[in-house]
C-alpha cells in the first residue's frame, strides 16, 4: 500500500523536475533553422568576399566598429556576421552526414544483430566491442593522413566509427519486439526475414531513432567543430564554425571577436539540439534512462 | 571467475592485433607515397631507391606485414623522422606530461562529479540539483577548445593572471585542467544522478530505513553501491578518453607539452611513425582499461561472470 502510494506521488512531481517545454531550445533550432534556409538572404555580405581595406573592423557595439558590419570583420576584411550564417550550413551537413552514415549502418547491423541471433548476433555484437575501443579521433588521424584533411573525411570517420552504439539499442529494442505477437503473424503470414525486419520492426522503433539522433547531433556538432578546429576537418576558405575560430585564434589579443561569435554560434545550436533532444526523450520515451 | 578473466584477455589482445593489422594496411595502401613525403625536395631517385631499401618497402606486402608485427612485438615501431630516434620513445617522453594533466582532470571530474550528482540525487529539485542540471547542461553544449580560448581570452589576455600557454608552475594546470573536466564533470553528474534516483526508490533502500539505518550510510553504502555500477564503466571511459581525446585539442591550445601536441605537429610535419605509433599506444592503453572495467565489473556484480 505504501508503495503504492509512493509511486503515485513520484509520478505527479515528475514533470516539475523535468522540462516541460524547451522554449530555450525551440528559440536557439529556431535561430540555426532561419540561418540555414535563408542564409543567401539574411547574410548581409557574400562570405568568401573580402575587401582588405575594411579588414579587422570590431563589431558595431566597440569604438571603431561601424553599422556595415555588425559582428565586425576579419584579416581578410570578410563579414562576421554573414560567414558565421553561412557556416550554418556546413555544421548541418556534416553532422547529418556523419548521423545518416552511421545511423544508418547501426540500423541495419542492429536489426540483423537481434532479429537473427545466434552466431550472427555475436559477430556483430563482438565486432562492436572492438570499434569501441579505437577512439575516432585516432581514425580521422590516419584518415586524414592519407586522405588529406577535409568534410569528406570527417564524415567518413564518424560514418565508420559511430555505428556501435545504434547497433546495441536498435539490438536490444528488436529482441524485445521480436517476441511481440505482430512479428510472429507476420511469420506465420510467410513475410521474408527482410520484410519482417525493415517494415515490421523498424517502424515500431523509428521514435528511437529519432531521438537518438537529435541527442547525438548536438555532440557530433560539437566533435566536428574540434576536429575543424585542429585542422583535421574543413579546409579554409570554406565557412566552417570551428575553421573561423582556428583562423581567429591567432589574432587573439586584438581581434577577440574572430573567436567568440563563432563559439557562441556552436554553442547556441547545441544547446538547441541538446534541450530538444532531451525533451523529445521526456515525451516519446520516458523509460530510458539519462546518459 | 578465471575463465571469464581468460576470455576478457584474449579478446583484448585479439583486439589489439586487429587494431595494428588496420593500421598497417591503412598507412601502407594509402595513395601517399611515404618516400616522396619523407625526401626533400632535390632529392635524386638514387635515393629515393635507398630509402625504399632501408624501409624494406620493395618487399611484397606479406614480408613487410609480417616483418611489421615482429618488430611491433619487440616494441620497435619505426624511426621518427624528426627526431631521428625510436617513434615510441619519442612518445614516451612526452606521454608523463599528458598523464599528469590527465589526472588532474580526472580527480576533478569525478570528484566534483559524484558529490555533485548523488547530492541533486537525495534532493531533487533544490538548489544544488538545479545548479547541477544547469552545469550539466553546459558541460554537455560547451566546445571544450572555445571554452579553453575564451578562458586564454579572459583571464590571460586581458586579466593577465593565468599563464596561457606550456607547462612549470601549478598555475599552468589550472586552464586545461577546467577545460579538460567540464564534458566528464557533466557525464558523471547525469549518469550518477540519474542512477542514485533509480537506487533511491528501490525496495532495499526502503528496508535500510526501515532498520534504522542512519541516512548516511543509507545513501553512500546501500544505495551508491548499486548504483556505482552504470557509473564506473563511465568514469573509466573517460580516463582514456581524458588521455586520448581532450588531450589532443587541449594540448594544442594551451600549448601543453605532452602527447596530444606531439601527435599534432607529427601530424602537420607528416612524420608518420609516430602519428602511427601514438594510434598504436592509445588503442593500448583504451583496450587495456577496458579490460580492467570487465574486470573490476565482475568482481561487483557476479551476474556478469556467469553470463
Amino acid at each position: 500500500m505504501i508503495h503504492l502510494f509512493k509511486k503515485k506521488k513520484k509520478k505527479d512531481t515528475r514533470p516539475k523536475g523535468g522540462i516541460r517545454l524547451p522554449y530555450v531550445g525551440f528559440f536557439c533550432l529556431g535561430i540555426f533553422f532561419l540561418a540555414v534556409i535563408f542564409a543567401d538572404v539574411i547574410a548581409p555580405y557574400d562570405p568568401q568576399e573580402g575587401d582588405l581595406f575594411s579588414s579587422t573592423i570590431p563589431p558595431v557595439w566597440q569604438e571603431e566598429g561601424s553599422l556595415a558590419h555588425i559582428l565586425g570583420t576579419d584579416m581578410l576584411g570578410r563579414d562576421v556576421l554573414s560567414r558565421i550564417i553561412h557556416g550554418s550550413r556546413m555544421s548541418l551537413l556534416i553532422s547529418v552526414g556523419c548521423i545518416l552514415f552511421y545511423g544508418s549502418i547501426g540500423v541495419t547491423l542492429g536489426l540483423i544483430s537481434g532479429f537473427m541471433g545466434g552466431r550472427t548476433d555475436m559477430v556483430i555484437m563482438r565486432m562492436a566491442d572492438l570499434w569501441l575501443s579505437l577512439p575516432a579521433i585516432i581514425v580521422l588521424f590516419m584518415l586524414a593522413s592519407v586522405h588529406g584533411p577535409s568534410a569528406k573525411t570527417i564524415i567518413l570517420t564518424f560514418g565508420i566509427m559511430g555505428w556501435p552504439n545504434y547497433a546495441r539499442i536498435v539490438r536490444g529494442e528488436c529482441l524485445s519486439l521480436k517476441e511481440r505477437d505482430f512479428v510472429r503473424l507476420a511469420r506465420v503470414a510467410g513475410c521474408s526475414k527482410l520484410r519482417i525486419m525493415f517494415s515490421h520492426i523498424l517502424p515500431n522503433i523509428m521514435n528511437t531513432i529519432i531521438i537518438m539522433a537529435t541527442i547525438e547531433i548536438g555532440g557530433i556538432i560539437v566533435l566536428t567543430a574540434s576536429m575543424s578546429f585542429l585542422g583535421l576537418g574543413t579546409q579554409p576558405p570554406s565557412c566552417d564554425w570551428g575553421l573561423m575560430l582556428a583562423e581567429g585564434r591567432q589574432y587573439i589579443t586584438y581581434a577577440s571577436w574572430l573567436v567568440t561569435f563563432p563559439g557562441l554560434a556552436i554553442v547556441i545550436t547545441v544547446l538547441g539540439f541538446n534541450l530538444t533532444g532531451d525533451w523529445l526523450r521526456e515525451i516519446l520515451d520516458p523509460k530510458q534512462k539519462l546518459r | 571467475m578465471q575463465g571469464y578473466i581468460l576470455k576478457r584477455i584474449l579478446i583484448a589482445m585479439f583486439t589489439i592485433f586487429a587494431v595494428l593489422t588496420v593500421v598497417f594496411f591503412i598507412f601502407r595502401l594509402g595513395p601517399a607515397d611515404p618516400v616522396a613525403v619523407m625526401l626533400p625536395p632535390n632529392a635524386t631517385p638514387q635515393d629515393a631507391e635507398n630509402l625504399t631499401k632501408k624501409f624494406g618497402l620493395d618487399q611484397p606486402l606479406m614480408v613487410q606485414y609480417t616483418n611489421y608485427l615482429k618488430n611491433a612485438f619487440k616494441g620497435d615501431f619505426g624511426t621518427s623522422f624528426r627526431f631521428n630516434e625510436p617513434a615510441l620513445k619519442v612518445l614516451f617522453e612526452r606521454f608523463p606530461a599528458t598523464l599528469q594533466l590527465g589526472l588532474v582532470a580526472f580527480v576533478i571530474s569525478v570528484l566534483v562529479g559524484l558529490s555533485v550528482g548523488i547530492i541533486s540525487a537525495v534532493k531533487p529539485d533544490s538548489f544544488i540539483d538545479r545548479i547541477g542540471r544547469l552545469v550539466a547542461l553546459a558541460g554537455m553544449s560547451l566546445p571544450s577548445f572555445w571554452v579553453g580560448v575564451m578562458l586564454i581570452l579572459f583571464f590571460g589576455v586581458t586579466l593577465r593572471w593565468l599563464p596561457i600557454a606550456g607547462k612549470g608552475t601549478l598555475a599552468h594546470y589550472i586552464m586545461p585542467s577546467f577545460c579538460m573536466s567540464l564534458y566528464p564533470i557533466a557525464l558523471i553528474t547525469r549518469l550518477s544522478r540519474s542512477s542514485m534516483l533509480d537506487a533511491l526508490k528501490s525496495d532495499y533502500v526502503v528496508m535500510a530505513r526501515i532498520k534504522g539505518v542512519p541516512e548516511f550510510y543509507v545513501i553512500l553504502v546501500h544505495a551508491f553501491k548499486n548504483a556505482s555500477i552504470p557509473v564506473l564503466t563511465v568514469i573509466f571511459g573517460i580516463f582514456s578518453g581524458l588521455i586520448v581525446g581532450s588531450a589532443v585539442v587541449v594540448e594544442y591550445i594551451f600549448s601543453w607539452p605532452g602527447i596530444g601536441r606531439l601527435v599534432m605537429e607529427s601530424y602537420f610535419a607528416r612524420d608518420y611513425p609516430v602519428v602511427q605509433v601514438f594510434v598504436i599506444f592509445v588503442t593500448f592503453v583504451v583496450v587495456t582499461m577496458n579490460l580492467i572495467v570487465d574486470i573490476i565489473y565482475a568482481y561487483i556484480d557476479p551476474r556478469i561472470r556467469y553470463q
